[in-house]
């Protein structure tokens, strides 16, 4: 297995590696103090672990039955559906809070539905809010990456089990369950990786300080006692748990190989029974208005604002597509060169290693990597003046674990089916790049273009310990106006950032699957 | 992305062709000061006609992180004024060495309280308070809301200015009664947010009958929105008070500039931008008056504030009750 080099994705993985870490020694160099965390930060550990934990078993629990309803059904609508149920996952987090609010709160519309035949209002606030707030965010994803696993089932196999007679439950068994194995445990782990950083959704939904996790704890160590060492033990401690998790998840999942199709479209005879039918157009439709209306509801506060825009929007809208455009780059850049050196090296403990730890930088507290990339710029550079590279870099970073989750099973696949056909060719380097793994990756690339662009978009990132006040993207104006009582403004670019962003991810999305159905 | 390098790069070399020109005064300050709707740009436009100088905010999150960012900056910072600090930062704030003596001390401020901080220039104040619907009847003391039906919504003293007001408000108030307050309180908090956007947007939304803010906030509705429906519940405690300040970098090689910009700071070209910017009092009442609006506010009787050398002290200890209350 050395006919291709490994060393692109060594390399990637330890750029990451390096800022995920030196990051955190930057700001351990500088600080000054004891050292040790108290019993609260310990309690904070444990939270966050716990809802971490919870969160992404509820978002792939409930991700395989909307995956499966969505992959063996086709309606008009289909497409867009998909991907508008994405819009959660790439939504600036004071957005997704308010939305969720004005859905499921006390005078929300849940509420006030419940009310009219006279129940009490909805409970949100506390351990189910969070819960509630995480699989919002990632039961999209979940779902996504779990969808892209069934559809890379190849269509020979369904038609085969059709001939041989075989019902839902022996697909589910013979075909889905070997998926399953393999794709659900890297779900588990990113979804569970993203919830450890959480911190407004943790303690707005979760009712207050008994939803306190580790992020607001290091938010506590700098800002309320500049305790710099404790910040950055919390972080290191936070990003050595996670490193362990997600190493186990890697052990657990299972590749699969299930040989080769002819990459033609899948039909499902299997699924064709009345009782399946409703109970797929049941799943779609819960899911569907689980996810939407908290995003109807952004859009409906939104229209009004509309015709009194700031001037600042235009240029804060160019500006973040511009620092999407440059993450989308980056991330593939990262993730293309470490998705094929995980294959390649497939089996040793070093691949683990390499996926490890592009999982890793989401577990990275957002707020010591800004800080200790400003410690580490501020001596030779302007932080200021960077604050557009540094905000496209770190999102990026962000979005590989994303990137590296949709391109590794879709790599798996093509080297088991026709790495060896390609070998006996003599075909390797760029060639069988170009020729073999390039177009057959095209959907996952394109999905995890679509991934890094939206989140990118969304994400407020690093920029606001470095923006100047004329240089920010969209999720700052969206910030600053809200501070400052500009909440309509505020809801119009939301709504403006919300279009932008599934905008961006339709068209990547889309690009990945010109010739496909799906 | 080489484009966006290039136009980056041009950017910066604009920039410093004009600093060539004429000294550089860099303020650095928080983020709502220097919007197109906060008072930066006039202040920026007035002062740059006399200073024959280039003024540059540069902004930074809210005060604690303004203070975060000096400190990791340290002396080899740029700023030469840092504006947007508050009463709890001062005494944190003089301990870093980073602050030279304003020199500025002969001004007579419309303060509810005697300024008497030599390093610190205050540039506008208000009273912490829970804004309400006027269709509400407030309570009128925190023991008055502890006992009611009525569902707020606060945020985090570890995360947000405001969070912190409020915990130091109901220390100030009850010493050491005040763990029994949180206590009281505890079953009328909706939640805790991280800051202050996410629970006014949550009380606009209904989601509360009150939310923990400035006794100035329903100005804003009235002057911004012409909506007179809400109003601030006056409490017979006393309201605790929020002084922003403004200091002069003692690693500045601006000093006499730096100065020139807090004089102009508490003159009548920056204060009458204040109230309809920042929607604060201003520390020095403008020859114009306070617009139009500002009388129908709740002035509280008394204002309560810990004396910055005591705040971090009672902040610590007030912290650990409010989390012991909440955290159950």
């Amino acid at each position: 297995m050395t006919r291709r080099p490994a060393w692109p994705g060594i390399l990637a993985a330890l750029l990451v590696l390096g800022l995920s870490f030196g990051t955190i020694a930057a700001v351990l160099w500088r600080a000054e103090g004891r050292f040790a965390l108290g019993p609260a930060d310990w309690a904070a550990l444990r939270f966050t672990i716990v809802q971490a934990l919870l969160s992404a078993a509820v978002s792939v629990a409930l991700a395989v039955p909307v995956a499966r309803a969505l992959a063996r059904r086709r309606f008009i609508g289909r497409g867009v559906l998909v991907t508008l149920m994405g819009a959660p996952f790439i939504l600036p987090v004071i957005v997704a809070v308010l939305g969720l609010v004005t859905v499921f709160g006390r005078n929300g519309w849940v509420s006030g539905l419940l009310a009219m035949v006279g129940l009490p209002p909805l409970e949100i606030y506390g351990f189910q809010g969070v819960v509630l707030g995480h699989v919002f965010f990632n039961l999209p994803l979940a779902t996504r990456l779990i969808l892209q696993g069934w559809l890379a089932i190849p269509a020979e196999r369904f038609r085969l089990a059709a001939s041989l007679g075989f019902t839902s439950t022996h697909v589910a068994r013979q075909l889905e369950w070997p998926m399953l194995r393999a794709i659900v445990p890297g779900a588990f782990m990113v979804i569970f990786l993203i919830c450890t950083t959480s911190f407004a959704v943790a303690l707005t939904l979760g009712g207050g300080p008994r939803a306190t996790t580790v992020e607001l704890a290091i938010y506590q160590a700098f800002r309320f006692d500049f305790d710099l060492s404790r910040a950055a033990l919390l972080a290191l401690v936070q990003l050595l748990l996670s490193g362990t998790a997600a190493l186990l998840a890697l052990w657990v999942a299972v590749p699969q190989s299930l040989g080769a199709g002819l990459d033609r479209t899948v039909d499902r005879w299997d699924a064709r029974r009345p009782g399946l039918r409703w109970l797929d157009s049941a799943l779609i439709i819960l899911a569907a208005t689980f996810l939407l209306a908290p995003l109807a509801a952004i859009a409906l506060r939104g229209l009004p604002g509309l015709t009194a825009l700031p001037s600042e929007v235009w240029g804060a809208a160019w500006r973040s597509i511009w620092v999407a455009l440059v993450s989308v780059a980056v991330t593939l850049g990262l993730a293309l060169p470490m998705g094929l050196s995980i294959v390649a090296l497939r089996g040793r403990a070093l691949a683990r290693g390499i996926e490890a730890a592009g999982y890793l930088s989401i577990a990275a507290s957002p707020l010591v990597l800004g800080t200790g990339l400003f410690l580490l710029i501020f001596p030779i550079a302007d932080p200021v003046a960077l604050a557009l590279p540094v905000t496209a870099l770190i999102n990026a970073v962000m979005s590989l674990p994303f990137a590296l989750r949709a391109l590794v099973p879709a790599l798996g696949e093509i080297e088991a089916q026709y790495g060896r056909l390609a070998d006996s060719l003599g075909l390797s380097g760029w060639a069988r790049l170009r020729r073999l793994t390039l177009p057959r990756l095209r959907r996952p690339l394109g999905f995890a273009a679509a991934l890094a662009g939206a989140l990118s978009m969304g994400d407020l990132g690093v920029i606001t310990l470095f923006a100047d006040a004329d240089a920010g993207t969209l999720p700052l104006l969206l910030y600053r106006l809200m501070g400052a009582y500009r909440m309509e403004q505020a809801g119009a670019v939301a709504l403006i950032l919300l279009a932008l962003s599934v905008a961006m991810f339709w068209m990547f999305d889309r690009g990945g699957r010109v010739d496909a159905d799906a | 992305m080489l484009r966006f390098t290039l136009t980056m790069a041009t950017a910066l070399l604009a920039t410093t062709a004009i600093a060539e020109e004429k000294p550089v005064l860099t303020v650095y300050t928080y983020d709502s000061f220097n919007t197109e709707w906060g008072p930066g740009p006039a202040v920026e436009k007035t002062f740059e006609q006399t200073c024959g100088c280039d003024l540059q905010f540069i902004a930074a999150g809210d005060g604690a992180a303004l203070l975060a960012r000096l400190r990791l900056e340290g002396k080899r910072t740029k700023a030469d004024v840092i504006l947007g600090l508050d009463t709890n930062l001062t005494e944190a704030a003089a301990e870093t060495g980073l602050f030279a003596p304003s020199g500025i001390e002969d001004v007579t401020y419309d303060l509810p309280l005697e300024w008497d901080d030599k390093m610190f220039v205050p540039y506008d104040w208000g009273y912490f308070a829970f804004v309400h619907d006027k269709s509400l009847t407030p309570p009128t003391d925190f023991r008055a809301l502890a006992d009611s039906d009525l569902k707020i919504v606060i945020q985090d003293p570890r995360s947000s200015t405001p969070g912190l007001g409020l915990l130091l408000w109901v220390k100030a108030a009850y010493g050491d009664a005040a763990s029994e307050i949180w206590q009281g309180l505890a079953d009328n908090i909706v939640t805790v947010t991280k800051g202050w956007s996410e629970s006014y947007g949550m009380f606009l939304e209904g989601e509360a009958d009150m939310v923990l803010s400035y006794t100035t906030s329903p100005a804003y509705h009235l002057i911004g929105e012409g909506d007179d429906s809400k109003a601030a519940a006056p409490f017979s405690e006393g309201h605790y008070l929020q002084v922003e300040v403004a200091g002069i970098v003692a690693s500045s090689p601006q000093q006499a500039l730096a100065q020139d910009f807090l004089r102009f700071m508490v003159g009548d070209d920056f204060q009458s931008v204040i109230p309809t910017t920042n929607w604060m009092y201003p520390a020095v009442i403008p020859t114009s008056g306070l617009p139009e609006g500002f009388d129908s506010l709740t002035v509280p009787d008394t204002a309560l504030l810990i004396p910055a050398a005591e705040a971090a002290a009672a902040r610590d200890a007030a912290l650990a009750e409010w989390l012991d209350a909440l955290a159950r």
